[in-house]
């Protein structure tokens, strides 16, 4: 019988053969945290030992309100900074133009690789599996207790397989499967699962795509989410890798699953989540008309330079009809933006460009709703007050649909523009 | 260890945003200050009116979304004395136990709960006690067994270091 990634992954880091179901404990690779580095930081001196494990294994990356909106949010930043000096942790990611989105940066910079098992103070570190990484967001006693003692414990997942075939017709993209396949199976469906996505349109699909998917198996309750470490991996990490302890690790052709789904994308439209949950969905033609006050393309799932090219060929020479806040994934993503005159076109219809970080996706600021507004968006979420007011409201939509939909005014279908 | 709470009693999917709003997770840092905001975007009243050993019964998937330990934190010094429900999402769970907030999977027992309830939950012999009945619920897994006896992961790290 062959093994799951989980099962392989986990058993070559727990060094023994394991099974789905059995509880090991290991040494994750990487650990990362942004701003809550602060919080953390103060339970990890409560436990009382003086030193990290090992300050290598730990990243930080400043996003999720920065620079500094308010003097609380500074005082947290000031923390980390020192911190980060008095540990010794290189991994550090101030507000600078190294700088970005947390899960950008480290998938960018080489931190998410191969068969690693990296954990992260976020429930969106699911996203490291786009390059083969067996990763998992936790919370912040858990990080600082693996600050301390360089050891967590895993019950091995059980493992659902979706096999995506076919490729996208035009005005489709990573960001519609995903939201279909939540719709699908619910915000519980893959619950407490490892979701692998397999078949030859994952293939066909850039490590952008890729992310996305991954970073949204959270969304549907996954433990963690992963694509196979093909050449595209190989290649993306060939010049930058920070460690060579990787393995590229894949999950047997005879594996068992505990649930198998199949998608064929030739059969996907653009689609949405409605209020107030990611499984709310419905195919775009459902909602198109709905009145929107804001647009927001940006977060750690869709705002990579993939997804900016893919908006901005819809906003090419077009104004846009509400306030449209664009936030580049990372510095470099921003300046490879700039490069390829992609902030000329939106600045020329009319859209903000933001600096590069979590920008309004969790309600912290740049671009909260008020009340009885309602917001078209690129991110992952859209809960009740997840920008930063319980009466707004929040569509979730791929960078297509929310371009065509800033430039209508409405919520719109990106097919009818392209 | 026995308890006794009034229930307040919630549906399925409810998210950690509206456990504790993201717009606090930077701007109030003291654990003491979580417990004033907790279920603000889900419940006024309970954010008003719950008082320490009430107990919070839902349906599946209670705590999915954020990795957010404030969530779990609010309650717990909002003096919440269990989470009842038909299913958690898995880093509440983790989290959950983490800050040694007692939480019990039985779906049957909340289906038999009505809101405003007076339950009682005995945890050595694993039984829900409701108007309607008892339900048996199954003991921890023994590998977090320890991590609950301690009163929570900190504490047990610091025993496991020998700092205790």
């Amino acid at each position: 019988m062959g093994k799951t990634f989980a099962e392989k992954v986990l058993g070559k880091a727990a060094g023994e053969d394991v099974k789905t179901g059995q509880v090991v404990t290991v040494e994750p690779h990487f650990c990362m945290s942004h701003d809550n580095a602060a919080p953390i930081s103060k339970i990890f001196k409560k436990i009382g030992v003086e030193k990290v494990w090992n300050p290598d294994h730990i990243v930080f990356i400043l996003d999720h309100a920065v620079p500094a909106p308010t003097d609380k949010h500074a005082e947290n930043h000031k923390i980390i900074r020192e911190f980060v000096k008095e540990q010794g942790i290189k991994h550090f990611y101030d507000v600078n133009s190294k700088g970005g989105v947390c899960h950008q940066i480290m998938c960018q910079e080489g931190y998410a690789l191969p068969g690693l098992v990296m954990v992260g103070s976020d429930s969106h570190t699911c996203t490291y599996g786009a390059y083969g990484a067996f990763s998992t967001g936790i919370g912040r006693s858990e990080m600082a207790a693996t600050w301390a003692t360089g050891k967590i414990w895993f019950r091995v997942p059980e493992s659902m397989k979706i096999t995506v075939k076919g490729s996208f017709k035009k005005g489709v993209s990573a960001k519609d499967l995903i939201l279909k396949i939540i719709g699908d199976i619910k915000a519980d469906g893959a619950d407490y699962m490892s979701v692998e996505f397999h078949g030859p349109a994952i293939s066909q699909m850039s490590l952008a795509e890729r992310m996305t998917l991954c970073n949204m198996g959270i969304e549907m309750g996954a433990k963690n989410a992963v694509c196979p470490p093909d050449e595209k991996v190989l290649d993306a990490i060939k010049d930058n890798a920070k460690t060579d302890k990787w393995e590229a690790i894949w999950a047997d052709d005879d594996a068992v699953y505990a649930k198998e789904l199949e998608y064929n994308l030739g059969e996907l439209e653009p689609g949405v989540a409605k209020p107030h949950t990611v499984d709310n969905y419905a195919p775009v033609n459902e909602v198109a008309g709905t009145p929107i006050h804001q647009a927001f393309l940006g977060s750690c799932t869709n705002a990579r330079i993939e997804d900016l090219r893919e908006a901005a060929k819809i906003l090419k020479g077009k104004e846009v009809a509400v306030r449209t806040i664009v936030i580049p994934a990372s510095w470099k993503v921003y300046r490879q933006a700039m490069e390829e005159g992609l902030l000329n076109i939106f600045l020329d219809a009319g859209c903000i460009i933001n600096n590069p970080g979590c920008g309004p996706c969790m309600g912290n600021h740049e671009g909260i709703l008020a009340p009885g507004e309602t917001c078209i968006s690129t991110a992952n979420r859209n809960f009740k007050g997840r920008m930063g007011n319980k009466e707004s409201f929040i569509y979730l939509a791929s960078p297509m649909t929310v371009a065509a939909s800033a430039v209508k005014g409405a919520i719109a279908d990106p097919r009818e523009v392209l | 260890m026995k308890i006794t709470g009034k229930v307040w009693k919630y549906g399925d999917d409810v998210n950690t945003d509206v456990i504790f709003p993201g717009k606090y997770t930077y701007t109030v840092s003291e654990r003491s200050e979580m417990g004033q905001y907790a279920l603000e975007d889900l419940d006024p009243e309970f954010t008003k009116n719950a008082k320490p050993g009430d107990i919070i019964v839902a349906g599946k998937n209670w705590g999915c979304g954020s990795s957010r330990e404030q969530a779990v934190t609010c309650l717990k010094v909002r003096g919440i004395g269990a989470i009842i429900a038909k299913g958690f999402a898995r880093i509440y769970y983790r989290n959950a136990l983490n800050e040694g907030l007692p939480i019990i999977v039985a779906p049957d027992a909340v289906d038999a709960i009505e809101p405003n309830d007076e339950i009682t939950i005995d945890f050595d012999k694993g039984e829900i006690i409701t108007p309607k009945g008892t339900f048996s619920f199954p003991p921890f897994p023994e590998f977090v067994r320890g991590l609950i006896e301690d009163g929570g992961l900190i504490p047990h790290v610091r025993k496991s270091l020998g700092l205790e």
